[in-house]
């Protein structure tokens, strides 16, 4: 395919793919996470774990802002748009397919005749409510510290310019809690029972809160971070890095991804991030449960566009099918294929839990890309 | 589609197809409906079956030992026109291509109008004049209709049905159950470039070129390429879906697992960028004016040299082998050296966020 450019050399991939074997000790295993949806989507767009040596395995954590989502909240939106015909629920094409409570997700509430749209940004959304200024519209966030500015700044627009017909129905969340969440678990926290030996760094999430965050798991739990590029190569490099940290025993934080990546990031985005909300005292995590000071929500001074405040919504916990190991997964204690509903009950098509929900998670990613690797005749064809 | 008009020349205004709109009567089956038809689909269709003017068309038996083949397609794009096309040249296309595809010779289209009040009758015109050209230059003439209209809100501007019937001749087996281990894997050509026309354009997305829909009728190319290789085993347009999605019907089809090479796949270079930026992958992207075509490895490199030779197949490639897998898998060999499969799509291909 033509769009093979510097960053997804297959020759240099090669290259790479050796110095990683030689680097790699025969004598022990190696587990990084990567900890966001857009690095399982390259491993698993491109193949990457094919790349590498058998001892060195990738987890997939849980950086997935669709799959993370917990039901509850996506009920929320749902509620509204049905009880109320004079609302449009705005949300990014991701959201519209999470199934949600009583068989539905966005998509379908929608074919049930409630308004819902799907947008490419914050500020799409803001238009539309200055388009129709009849209709509530309401903009339901989700997203890591990537898509929390633009929500932003919209947000600071709409109160400026007085649009009473718009508000966020907010469910941004933070990444280095969630990290925390996992390093604090208590299979990880008992050393030696998980192997999780350092993580791949987001890439643009660092591109806002810079790379300085990271520096406490480092210091703290002792496992390296390297920061990393969403490009395959970007990923093989960083996994080099992690495995020469692991074998000269550094935990460090470490920038594969300086080309975007500083150590105090984008201090603007920062400055407006934090003028319009504040942490949430916990949050639900799909997969993760409760996570102490995990998310966001409005602050005050912008309570009138508050979807939750503006129109009184509750947060009703929906928990995943009790088989699901999810939780597991995302700590990297078990794989997808350990699940007994992978593939049977739980499918793309038919999520019981929050791994399955997007390509990007876990689950989805190993059925979609991946599952021709369980089965012996075929993972042994070669051409 | 009745074509006999009530109405006395010279004593009625002529349409307005500049600056009028459909309205309700123009399905009501009275005058207003009657000059419709006969002012612009008859005008612009015009053939001897459909200038009969009868409801239905009464077409000649095709020849002793052909078999008959039929197929419809409903067409609701959005939006109407695109670069590239619009509307009414692809459903024309999409109905000569569903017959081509299993090696028929496409002979007669129906089309069905179905019209919401309130839309221009010019853009309808255009459509019109479209499709009526689209189906002149395939060769395969309009030879009866229909025409409804529906209250505003309750359409979408202009939906459009074509049934074709076309001619098979006899002893000729192509479909999708045909592919056997061994055999090749052909594309004629760029991937996803209708998609990505459509969805530029309904994103109204800035990208710096244009990309424009593939759109065409196969026919021609397939006719030659049966010419060349009359015993392809499976010719499919990857449409809806795109590649990814034909493949995976065929591999089910068949029983068969495929192994494709990523490296090998053609795709635009634009479509390739708008892809990335929107978080789509071109394989699952449509496409009008494509085929897949599977036939003996031995055939594979006559066969695309027939493609290649034809304006509509220049940029014809082998893209990868089908293989014995009962589990239907279809695998590809990324370029950047690693392995995946592509899976059938769940649900509708929507942009990545984040
Ligand atoms: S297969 Fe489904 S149920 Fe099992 S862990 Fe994955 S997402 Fe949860």
């Amino acid at each position: 395919m033509k769009y093979v450019d510097e960053f997804r050399d297959g020759a240099l991939a090669a290259k790479l793919a050796e110095a990683i074997a030689r680097e790699a000790d025969p004598g022990r295993r190696y587990a990084f996470m990567e900890f966001c949806g857009g690095h399982t989507h390259a491993i698993s767009r491109y193949g990457v774990t094919d790349l590498l040596p058998a001892n060195v395995r990738m987890i997939h954590g849980p950086g997935c802002p669709v799959c993370v989502l917990p039901i509850g909240r996506i009920d929320m939106a749902i509620r509204l748009a049905l009880a109320r015909p004079d609302v449009t629920i705005c949300t990014y094409g991701d959201c519209l397919r999470v199934p949600a409570s009583d068989g539905l997700s966005l998509l379908k509430a929608k074919a049930r005749g409630a308004d819902i749209r799907m947008v490419y940004s914050a500020a799409d959304a803001l238009a539309l409510a200055q388009k129709m200024p009849d209709r509530e519209v309401v903009f339901f966030a989700i997203g890591f510290e990537t898509t929390t500015p633009p929500t932003a700044l919209v947000l600071r627009q709409a109160q400026a310019l007085g649009h009473a017909n718009f508000s966020v129905l907010c469910n941004h969340v933070l990444t280095p809690s969630a990290i925390l969440t996992i390093l604090e678990s208590p299979e990880v926290r008992e050393l030696g029972t998980v192997p999780l030996d350092g993580f791949i760094g987001p890439a643009h999430v660092s591109t806002i809160i810079g790379s300085r965050p990271y520096a406490f798991f480092a210091e703290e739990y002792r496992k390296p971070v390297v920061i990393a590029g969403f490009e395959p190569l970007d990923v093989m490099q960083a996994i080099r890095m992690l495995i020469r940290q692991v074998n000269e025993g550094r935990a460090e934080v470490e920038n594969e991804f300086t080309r975007a990546v500083t150590p105090d990031g984008n201090l603007k985005a920062q400055a407006i991030v934090s003028e319009v909300f504040e942490p949430r005292r916990s949050f639900e995590w799909r997969g993760l449960r409760e996570v102490p000071y995990s998310a966001l929500r409005i602050r005050g001074p912008f309570a009138a566009w508050d979807a939750e405040a503006k129109f009184g919504l509750e947060f009703v916990s929906v928990p995943d099918n009790r088989a699901c190991e999810c939780g597991a997964i995302l700590r990297g204690v078990k794989t997808p294929t350990d699940c007994k509903l992978f593939g049977t009950v739980c499918t793309p098509e038919n999520p019981m839990g929050s791994c399955m929900v997007s390509s990007e998670g876990a689950c989805a990613a190993h059925y979609n890309y991946g599952r021709f690797r369980d089965v012996p005749v075929v993972a042994g064809m070669t051409r | 589609m009745s074509l006999a008009s009530p109405v006395k020349k010279g004593y009625v205004r002529p349409l307005d197809l500049k600056h009028g709109r459909v309205d309700m009567g123009h399905g009501a089956g009275g005058r207003a409906m009657a000059q419709l038809i006969s002012e612009l689909f008859a005008a612009a269709f015009a053939n001897e079956h459909l200038d009969r003017g009868d409801d239905v068309a009464v077409l000649p038996a095709p020849a002793p030992g052909d078999r008959l083949v039929v197929a419809t397609d409903a067409h609701v794009v959005s939006p109407l026109f695109f670069p590239g096309g619009d509307i009414g040249c692809l459903s024309v296309h999409g109905t000569v291509n569903d017959l081509a595809v299993m090696g028929a010779r496409p002979l007669y289209l129906a089309a069905s109008f179905i019209l919401e009040e309130g839309f221009p009758l010019a853009e309808l015109a255009r459509i019109v004049q479209s499709m009526a050209h689209a189906s002149r230059e395939a060769g395969v003439p309009v030879v009866t209709g229909d025409t409804k209209v529906v209250e505003q809100g309750k359409g979408d501007g202009v939906f459009i049905t074509t049934t074709g019937v076309g001619a098979l001749p006899a002893g000729r087996e192509i479909g999708g159950a045909n592919a056997r281990p061994g055999d090749a894997i052909l594309v004629s050509g760029t991937l996803g470039d209708h998609g990505m026309a459509i969805m530029a354009q309904r994103e109204s997305l800035a990208f710096d070129s244009e990309i424009a829909s593939d759109t065409a009728a196969l026919h021609g190319l397939v006719a030659a390429m049966l010419e060349a290789v009359p015993t392809i085993r499976v010719l499919r347009d990857p449409t809806r879906g795109g590649l990814a999605t034909t493949l995976n019907e065929i591999a089910t089809q068949s029983g068969v697992g495929m192994d494709l090479d990523e490296a090998a796949i053609p795709v635009h270079p634009q479509v390739a960028a708008a892809c990335e930026l929107l978080g789509l992958d071109p394989l699952y992207v449509a496409n009008e004016g494509k085929l897949i075509a599977i036939c003996a490895a031995e055939d594979a490199e006559r066969l695309l040299a027939t493609m290649r030779a034809h304006p509509l197949g220049q940029r014809a490639a082998r893209i990868g082998t089908v293989t014995a897998d009962p589990n239907a898998f279809v695998q590809i060999r990324t370029a950047f050296g690693g392995r995946r499969m592509v899976d059938w799509l769940s649900g509708e291909q929507l942009p990545r966020i984040c």
